[in-house]
């Protein structure tokens, strides 16, 4: 017996789970087939959750989703051994509905998703491997399983089997990714008990606080870090590409130790209980590294399409849109009764005209010019925290001579025309 | 040839949290599972009616979510899933729960008679294992613990050739059928489903029955009602003292376990019952 279904969606993660969601409630049959033991188990974010997209699936979402925290606070931190620089944004008009992001922990998130794609009317099989396509004449006719007889066929098979995505590698759409397109990224669900979290962080109950950490945080490397509040737990996570980590013979796992140990970082973890441990791939290629997302009886969603923008921590929402997107051109195949790729092409027509490939065409040169210019995170954080210390230090130093003082020492660090070049190089990598 | 199979849904207790205050299992601390005993019993079932042909029913009782471990069974191969689930059943223990399985069980034979019931030994948050028996005894057929191989079945005859697991061996044993299995976990290696059945049971709605989908039964047998077991004390045993490494050369470390085997010979004497 091999069923044939509308649509086969690999990997119920965001993009999976809201391009099955999508299809089902157009009546489409979908089976949506995961690897973990259920959805989110595999499934590994830093933790923000964007409302703007999730809302354009599940209207008032966050009256029923298992969320964390609305986040009311977003801190940026320039970090030095023994300082920081921080700046930042508190608004108690995201305390409120329909708030602007949230915390959540993907593998309670991910389930609840999951199952909106379930009620639906989408089959949803965990602990299923897709080990390839079937392709027969060029056109992909449905996926093979690891399970004994595992073939089943459909008209439309969406790859949303993440980062690596070997599916899509198969058919060709992309070579195996460079270690600068990668960022490795490990994590920690530390519990901490709601008070203290409160406390630490200054907020109230069901206010939640991110805090974006550069410069120290990955011993100056390109990547960032992140401290992020859930209602009773905090996540704490370090990432840097993955070319980074090799060439500075980085352990991750020593980077987050470093981070936990870190006297800026320690007293807000303090006394916490490690619950979790995760590490995962994040694809940080941006433009550049987008594959060829639509194909004979196939199209490439999410993570696996590369879709996440490094600069804005955004991601999951991509993954999302992406999949929505994904679905309704399937939708309009569908109609048409084609599904090749000159009539699934209209998903990447889509996808190239919404704000997923513009932000990352925006943005297309940003992690190259940083990861080819270290000087940003390994020189200027240092720089700025002691232009920081020099000013706010009262010393009888009048204020004025204390500017050019700081302007001085930059310049004699670096030298004028260097600083000019590397102001006008970061500018041009983000403008 | 129909097998009715027993199953429950448990907390996974490989990695429960106990509470430390009451000494009860907090559930909301461990996903729930099908009992992984009763998942060998539906492995078994299937492996049966691959030789005699027929169908294998499962019955549960429990929350509306138990529908969960109906669906896995489906996976492994059942053909049908009942659910029991109704206020009226809530609190149940293992008597309570044996009579309202046994009444169930009567519904089920009616539309299809039964000649084989399985059961896993135990729920592995329980750990009773009386349940199986208590629905042979309601049911008036063998039951036959501890079985770690069905060795030959015989639809014809209505005779089963089954190996038994004791303290100290084994027993091979024939009965007629109808009869009640209880399993052990050795008795077969749970297969990896096939992807038609894993579609089977993500599409399947299981058959939920509340009290009223019984007959002639006495609900002052049911539930919390029904249930004389009182829990006098709970109490969570003292860890274990961490053992002794033994250091030194080869012949150093053979010379000191000599010395502790010697010491500590009584805990080695085989008593003569």
């Amino acid at each position: 017996m091999s069923e044939k279904f509308d649509v086969i969606v690999v990997g119920a993660g965001p993009a999976g789970t809201a391009c099955s969601l999508a299809c089902a409630r157009q009546g489409l049959n979908v089976l949506l087939i995961e690897r973990g033991e259920y959805p989110g188990a595999k499934n590994v974010m830093g933790g923000v959750l964007y409302r703007q997209q999730m809302e354009e699936l599940i209207p008032e979402f966050w009256k029923e989703a298992p969320l964390e925290r609305p986040v009311v606070e977003q801190r940026f931190w320039m970090m030095d051994k023994e300082s920081v620089v921080s700046f930042g944004y508190k608004g108690l008009e995201w305390a409120v509905e329909p708030y602007n992001n949230f915390t959540v922990l993907r593998a309670k998130f991910d389930q609840w998703f999951a199952n909106k794609a379930v009620e639906a009317g989408a089959l949803l099989i965990n602990e299923t491997v897709v080990t390839e396509c079937i392709v027969e004449n060029g056109q992909v006719i449905g996926v093979r399983t690891d399970r004994p007889d595992g073939d089943v066929y459909a008209d439309v098979v969406v790859l949303a089997d993440g980062v690596n995505s070997l599916l899509s590698k198969q058919l060709g759409f992309h070579k195996e990714f460079r270690p600068d397109e990668v960022a490795l990224t490990v994590m920690e669900v530390i519990n901490l008990p709601k008070e203290k979290i409160n406390d630490r962080f200054n907020l109230a109950d069901n206010q939640g606080c991110t805090i974006e950490i550069f410069g120290d945080s990955t011993k100056g490397n390109l990547g960032t870090a992140f401290l992020y509040t859930n209602k009773e737990s905090l996540n704490i996570g370090v990432g840097t590409t993955l070319s980074s980590m090799i060439k500075a013979k980085l352990k991750p796992y020593e980077l987050l130790d470093y981070l936990k140990n870190h006297p800026m970082v320690s007293p807000l973890i303090a006394g916490g209980e490690s619950a979790e441990y995760l590490a995962h791939l994040i694809p940080e290629g941006g433009f550049h590294s987008v594959p060829k997302v639509a194909g004979n009886g196939v199209v490439v969603v999410g993570d696996a399409a590369q879709l996440v923008n490094a600069i804005h921590r955004e991601g999951s929402n991509m993954a999302m849109h992406s999949g929505l997107l994904a679905a309704e051109a399937i939708i309009e195949a569908k109609k048409r009764g084609d599904y090749s790729e000159s009539s699934l092409n209209s998903y990447r027509e889509a996808l190239y005209n919404s704000f997923i490939i513009k932000d990352l065409e925006k943005y297309k040169d940003a992690a190259h010019t940083f990861e080819k210019y270290p000087q940003y995170f390994k020189e200027y954080v240092p720089m700025m925290n002691q232009a920081a210390s020099k000013f706010f230090t009262v010393d009888g130093t009048p204020k004025r001579d204390k500017q050019k003082q700081i302007i001085k020492n930059m310049t004699a660090e670096r030298g004028t025309l260097r600083v000019l070049q590397d102001i006008y190089r970061a500018w041009k990598a983000v403008k | 040839m129909h097998i009715v199979v027993c199953v429950k849904q448990v907390p996974d207790t490989k990695i429960i949290k106990i509470n430390p205050k009451t000494n009860t299992l907090d559930r909301r601390s461990a996903p729930a599972i099908l009992n992984p005993y009763d998942a060998h019993a539906v492995q078994e079932a299937v492996k049966i009616r691959a030789k005699t042909g027929g169908s294998i029913s499962v019955l549960s009782m429990g929350p509306p979510q138990a529908t969960a471990v109906i669906k896995k069974s489906i996976e492994i191969g059942a053909d049908r899933g009942y659910l029991l689930t109704d206020r009226a059943f809530a609190g149940a223990d293992t008597l309570a729960t044996s009579y309202a399985l046994s009444k169930a069980l009567e519904r089920i034979e009616k539309d299809l008679p039964v000649d084989m019931v399985i059961c896993g030994k135990h729920a592995i948050d329980g750990d009773t294992g009386q349940v199986g028996p208590g629905i042979a005894r309601r049911m008036d057929i063998p039951p036959i613990t501890s079985v770690i191989e069905v060795t030959e079945v015989n639809p014809q005859e209505k005779t089963v050739l089954l190996k038994r697991k004791l303290t100290s061996g084994y027993e091979f044993i024939k009965s007629e059928m109808p009869c009640l299995l209880t399993v052990e976990k050795e008795i077969n290696e749970i297969d990896y489903s096939p992807m038609p059945n894993m579609i089977k049971a993500a599409r399947y709605e299981p058959i939920i029955w509340t009290v009223n989908d019984l007959e002639n039964v006495e609900r002052t047998k049911l539930g919390l009602k029904g249930s004389p077991t009182i829990v006098g004390k709970m109490f969570t045993p003292p860890r274990p003292e961490g053992g002794k490494k033994l250091e030194g050369t080869t012949s150093q470390q053979v010379s000191q376990l000599m010395e502790i085997l010697l010491e500590k010979k009584d805990l080695f004497t085989i008593s003569k019952a």
